[in-house]
C-alpha cells in the first residue's frame, strides 16, 4: 500500500450525491406558516420563528427599537420572571438565540428532541406574550446604553456604524440593530410594546422546525404551541418595511475618517450599495465576489497578505438584506501602511473591471469552493433552519439549494466581468478609516480620493 | 438518560502515527483532523510566539506543492483552517468524500517535506502577518491585553504558560529563519502527532489511505515533555490602563490541570456562579444591584495546569471595590454551604446537553474529529468522550463546594483592574501598576 506519487497532486473525484433537506408546509389556521425538515443525525431540534420586521422597521428617531423588542422576549411570560425563563431553558439544555437583522428578527431554541414539546411552548410564551415589564424595560435599555458606550472602544464596531450610516444616511438600513445613544434614551415601554404587537403576528412569520422528528410529529408541536397565537396585529399600524424605501441618490463622500488617537492598527471599509439580495444576478455576484475577497485565496487577501503582509487578513462581501446592499471590502491594516492598502485594495477591485479579467484558473476555484463544498452547510439542524428561514426571508423557492450548484456552475468569464462593471464602481466608492488621523493624514492625500471627511465616533 | 458515545477504531502506524477513524455518513464530507503535540508550552524565554509563528508556515507550501496550501484544496471544496494554543498545534480541513486523497496527500508531505518549502521570503512575511494579527487581535481590542498581565502574574517568568501564545512582539521581530528547522526536526514528525479521520469514508479504507500517505515518513524522536510548576502565597492586586470606558476587575487563580481531580467541578462552579440570568454572580451583580454590565467565570483547562478566571466589568458609575467584594461575598457563601439542589440539577442538564451538542459536526474547531484528537493527545485515548461526560455526571453538591473552597482562595490569587487611561482611582485599593506591551 506505501509508496506515494509526489510528483502531482491527487486528482479529486466527482462531487458525491448529496439529497438537499426536503421542506414540508404548513399554514397554521391563524396563518402561521409552518415548514418542517426531518434532519436525524443527532436527537436534537431546532424551533426557529422568524418575524417581519428589524432594525429596518425603527423610526429615524428610535434607532435601537426592534432590537429591544427582541432583548424583551426573554425577560419574561405569564407567571416566569426573566429568571424563571432562563431556568426553565437551563433545565432543557436549551440554546436559545436571537437574531436581530435588517429585514427580520429570528428568535430559536435549540433543545434535546425529547424537550421538543417543552422547548417549543416555551418559544410561543417568550415570543407572542412577553410581560413587558417597565423594570426588565430599563435594565434593558440601560445595558443596551452602557454597551453603546462599551463600543466605542472598538474599532470594528465604530466602522459598522459609521460605515452603514456613510452608505445609507438617514435611511431605515443606515444604522446598526443597537442604534444611538439618543435615539435609545427616547424609547418607552409603550413603543417598545407597540413594536412587539405590530410586528409579532402569526400571518406575519414563519416557524422552521428542524431535528431528529417526522414531519407529522414537528407539525403537531407546532400546532400545540403556537396555534393559539391570535392575529391581534392586524389592526394596528403596519410595520415599516425598509426594503420598499429607496437610498437617497446623494453621493457620500469618497473618504472619511473616525479618529482614534494612537491607534495600532487603521480598521478599513471600502465599497458602495450595489444590490438586492434577489437579483438574479446573485450567482455572478459570487463568484465574482469569492474571487475578489471573498475566500483565503482571493486576490485582495493574497496582495494585501500573503504579498504586501499590511494586514492579518481582508475580505470582500455583500451585507445581504432585501433592498439595496452594500458591497464592502473590510481588513485591519497596520497603520504605517494604511495608503498603500487603500490603494492596492482598490487596485484589486479596477483590475478584475478591465486589465486583469478572472483567469480560467481562478474562475474554476471560486466555482469549486461555493459549489464542493455546499453540503457542508446542511450538517447541523441549526444550519438547516437558518437556511430554510433564509428561503422565506429571500423568498426563494424550496428548490434552491438543489439549484445553487448548477446556477453556480453556470457562470462563466463573461458574467464575472459583466458583474464587475455593473455593481462595483471604483470611482463611487467610500473608504472609511478609523485609524490614528495625524499619523496617516499626509499619506491620504496621494490617493486622490479628496480631503477626508472626519466623522465623531458616534453617529 | 440518553446515551451518548462517541465511537471511533484507533491503530498506531509503525513510525509512531497514531490514526483515528470515525464513521458518520450523514453528509458526503471528511474531516481530517491532525495534532501535533506542541504549543507555545514548549517554547523558551525569548522565543515566545514561535509556535505559532510556525503554524501560519505550514500554510505556505511544502516541497512537493511548493506554493500555497489553500489552493488545491479550496479547489475541492473543503474548508480549513489551523490554531497554536499552549499545548498543541492542530491542523484541519473539512473536504467533500472525492478529496479525500488530495487532502491526505497534502497533509503528510507537509509533514514529511516542510522544509525545502520554507524560504527567507515567506518567512519574513508571515512574521509580520503574525505582528499584525497580534495588533489586531489584543493590542487595538479593548482589554486585549489584560490576558497577559494575568498570565505573566500567575506564572514564574520561566513557566511557559506565563506567555501568551501570539508571543511577544520583540520576540515575533527577533525570530530567525533558521530557527525553523529546528524546531520542525523536533516536534513535527509522525510520533508527535495524531490523525483523526471523521465522517463519510470506511474505516478500512481510512487506514489504508493513511498508510499510503503517512506510512513511510520517518517517525522522529518524541519530544520530551515539559515539566513546569507554579504557585501562588499571596493575592496579588495590579492595575493596568487602557482605552476603555469602563473599568473591569479580573480574579485569577491556579487551578487542577484538564481532566484533573475537581477540573470538571470548576467547570460546574464557573457555570453557576457566572453563565446565565440565574447564575449567582449575573443575578445578583447584572440583574438585581446593576453595578457590573457583564459578568463571565471559566475555568481554562489546560495540560500543566489550569487558571481560573473571573471578570465582571462596572456599569458606569459603580465601583470595583463593590464589585469585587460582592463576588467575594458569593464565594464564601458557596464555600460554606455548596450549590442548591437546583443549581446542580440545571448544572448537569447543559453539561449533557452540551455534550451532545458536540456530536453535530465532524470537522473544525471543537467537531468530533478534533475532539477525539484532544482525547487521544492528552490523554492517549480517545475513548474518553462519555468517561469525559461522566466526570460531571458524577459531581456531587459536595464535591463542588470542595473543589471551589480548595482552589478559589483569597490568599492565592491575582486581581488586576483594567482602568481607563489617567484613571487611577478606579482601581482596587493597593494596586501595582502593570504594563504590557
Amino acid at each position: 500500500m506505501t509508496g506515494v506519487d509526489r510528483s502531482r497532486l491527487p486528482a479529486v473525484g466527482p462531487d458525491p450525491a448529496f439529497s438537499f433537506p426536503e421542506i414540508a408546509r404548513h399554514t397554521l389556521s391563524n396563518g402561521l406558516e409552518v415548514r418542517t425538515v426531518e434532519h436525524a443525525s443527532v436527537p436534537l431540534l431546532t424551533i426557529l420563528l422568524q418575524v417581519e420586521g428589524g432594525s429596518g422597521a425603527d423610526a429615524s428617531d428610535r434607532e435601537g427599537l426592534a432590537a429591544i423588542v427582541a432583548d424583551m422576549v426573554d425577560e419574561g411570560t405569564g407567571a416566569l420572571s426573566a429568571i424563571d425563563v432562563s431556568d426553565a431553558m437551563a433545565r432543557i439544555g436549551a440554546d436559545y438565540d436571537v437574531d436581530v437583522s435588517p429585514d427580520v428578527m429570528s428568535f430559536s431554541i435549540t433543545t434535546l428532541a425529547r424537550f421538543a414539546t417543552r422547548g417549543a411552548s416555551l418559544l410561543a410564551d417568550m415570543t407572542t406574550k412577553p410581560s413587558m415589564r417597565e423594570t426588565d424595560f430599563t435594565r434593558v435599555r440601560q445595558m443596551r446604553l452602557d454597551r453603546l458606550k462599551q463600543l466605542k472602544d472598538l474599532p470594528p464596531a465604530v466602522a459598522e456604524r459609521a460605515f452603514l450610516r456613510l452608505m445609507y444616511a438617514q435611511h431605515p438600513y443606515g444604522h446598526v440593530p443597537i442604534g444611538s445613544d439618543t435615539a435609545l434614551k427616547r424609547i418607552s415601554l409603550d413603543d417598545t410594546s407597540a413594536l412587539h404587537s405590530a410586528m409579532f403576528r402569526p400571518s406575519h412569520a414563519t416557524l422552521v422546525m428542524t431535528g431528529a422528528l417526522s414531519h407529522q410529529e414537528m407539525l403537531e408541536i407546532a400546532k400545540s404551541a403556537f396555534g393559539e397565537w391570535a392575529d391581534v396585529g392586524a389592526r394596528g399600524t403596519p410595520v415599516q418595511r425598509a426594503s420598499a424605501i429607496e437610498p437617497s441618490e446623494m453621493a457620500p463622500p469618497r473618504l472619511a475618517i473616525v479618529p482614534r488617537e494612537a491607534a495600532a492598527q487603521s480598521e478599513l471599509r471600502i465599497g458602495h450599495l450595489s444590490a438586492r439580495r434577489n437579483t438574479p444576478d446573485y450567482p455572478a455576484l459570487l463568484v465574482m465576489n469569492a474571487l475578489l475577497g471573498g475566500q483565503f485565496v482571493s486576490r485582495i487577501n493574497l496582495k494585501l497578505r500573503e504579498e504586501k503582509a499590511y494586514t492579518y487578513g481582508a475580505r470582500t462581501g455583500f451585507d445581504w438584506r432585501r433592498g439595496l446592499s452594500p458591497f464592502v471590502l473590510q481588513a485591519s491594516v497596520h497603520t504605517a501602511s494604511t495608503a498603500d492598502a487603500i490603494a492596492d485594495a482598490i487596485a484589486e477591485i479596477e483590475g478584475l473591471r478591465d486589465s486583469r479579467p478572472p483567469t480560467q484558473d481562478e474562475l474554476v476555484l471560486a466555482k469549486a469552493s461555493l459549489t464542493r463544498g455546499y453540503p457542508r452547510n446542511f450538517e447541523t439542524a441549526q444550519q438547516v433552519a437558518r437556511s430554510v428561514a433564509q428561503l422565506a426571508l429571500y423568498d426563494l423557492p424550496d428548490s434552491y439549494f438543489a439549484e445553487f450548484v448548477p446556477k453556480v456552475n453556470a457562470i462563466g468569464e463573461d458574467d464575472v466581468t459583466r458583474a464587475a462593471m455593473q455593481y462595483l464602481v471604483p470611482e463611487k466608492m467610500s473608504t472609511l478609516i478609523v485609524g490614528d488621523h495625524s499619523a496617516i493624514a499626509d499619506s491620504l492625500d496621494t490617493l486622490g480620493l479628496g480631503t477626508p471627511r472626519v466623522l465623531p465616533p458616534e453617529l | 438518560m440518553t446515551s451518548i458515545d462517541l465511537p471511533y477504531t484507533k491503530r498506531t502506524l509503525a513510525n509512531g502515527l497514531d490514526v483515528i477513524v470515525h464513521e458518520d455518513h450523514h453528509v458526503p464530507i471528511v474531516a481530517v483532523n491532525i495534532w501535533y503535540h506542541v504549543g507555545s508550552k514548549n517554547e523558551r524565554p525569548g522565543r515566545t510566539g514561535f509556535a505559532h509563528l510556525f503554524e501560519h508556515l505550514m500554510f505556505e507550501g511544502s516541497e512537493h506543492h511548493n506554493t500555497g496550501f489553500f489552493p488545491p484544496l479550496q479547489q475541492a471544496g473543503a474548508l480549513l483552517n489551523g490554531s497554536t494554543n499552549t499545548d498543541r498545534t492542530n491542523y484541519w480541513a473539512v473536504v467533500p468524500t472525492s478529496a479525500i486523497d488530495r487532502a491526505l496527500w497534502m497533509e503528510s508531505d507537509r509533514m514529511g517535506y516542510l522544509l525545502p518549502a520554507v524560504t527567507r521570503e515567506r518567512f519574513e512575511t508571515q512574521r509580520d502577518v503574525v505582528l499584525n494579527e497580534r495588533r489586531q487581535n489584543y493590542e487595538n481590542r479593548p482589554y486585549g491585553m489584560a490576558i497577559m498581565a494575568i498570565t505573566s502574574a500567575l506564572y514564574p517568568p520561566d513557566h511557559p504558560y506565563s506567555w501568551m501564545t501570539i508571543g511577544s512582539a520583540d520576540d515575533i521581530r527577533a525570530m530567525q529563519l533558521e530557527d525553523v528547522q529546528a524546531f520542525f526536526r523536533t516536534y513535527y514528525h509522525p510520533s508527535n502527532a495524531s490523525l483523526v479521520l471523521a465522517g463519510d469514508i470506511d474505516t478500512p479504507r481510512a487506514f489504508d489511505l493513511a498508510e499510503q500517505y503517512f506510512g513511510d515518513l520517518p517517525p522522529g524522536t518524541r519530544p520530551v515533555p515539559v515539566i513546569a510548576a507554579a504557585s501562588l502565597a499571596r493575592e496579588q492586586r495590579l492595575v493596568m490602563e487602557d482605552r476603555v470606558e469602563l473599568p473591569r476587575v479580573y480574579i485569577a487563580w491556579l487551578s487542577p490541570a484538564m481532566f484533573a481531580p475537581d477540573d470538571a467541578e470548576l467547570d460546574l462552579v464557573a457555570d453557576l456562579m457566572a453563565n446565565g440570568k440565574t447564575s449567582r454572580l449575573y443575578r445578583t451583580l447584572v440583574y438585581e444591584r446593576r453595578i457590573a454590565l457583564d459578568v463571565s467565570a471559566h475555568q481554562h483547562s489546560r495540560e500543566l495546569g489550569s487558571f481560573f478566571l473571573l471578570a465582571a466589568t462596572a456599569a458606569p458609575g459603580q465601583s470595583l471595590a463593590e464589585i469585587y467584594a460582592e463576588i467575594d461575598a458569593e464565594l464564601d457563601r458557596h464555600s460554606a454551604m455548596g450549590p442548591t439542589d437546583d443549581e446542580m440539577e440545571r448544572a448537569l442538564a447543559q453539561a449533557e446537553a452540551q455534550f451532545i451538542y458536540r456530536l453535530q459536526t465532524v470537522g473544525g474547531f471543537g467537531g468530533k474529529s478534533d475532539q477525539l484528537n484532544a482525547y487521544n493527545v492528552l490523554l492517549g485515548n480517545p475513548g474518553f468522550f462519555t468517561a469525559d461526560l461522566d466526570r460531571y455526571r458524577r459531581a456531587t453538591h459536595d464535591s463542588v463546594r470542595s473543589a471551589a473552597a480548595r482552589h478559589l482562595r483569597r490568599d492565592a490569587r491575582v486581581v488586576l483592574s483594567v482602568i481607563p487611561r489617567g484613571q487611577n482611582a478606579l482601581a482596587l485599593a493597593g494596586s501595582e501598576p502593570v504594563t504590557v506591551s
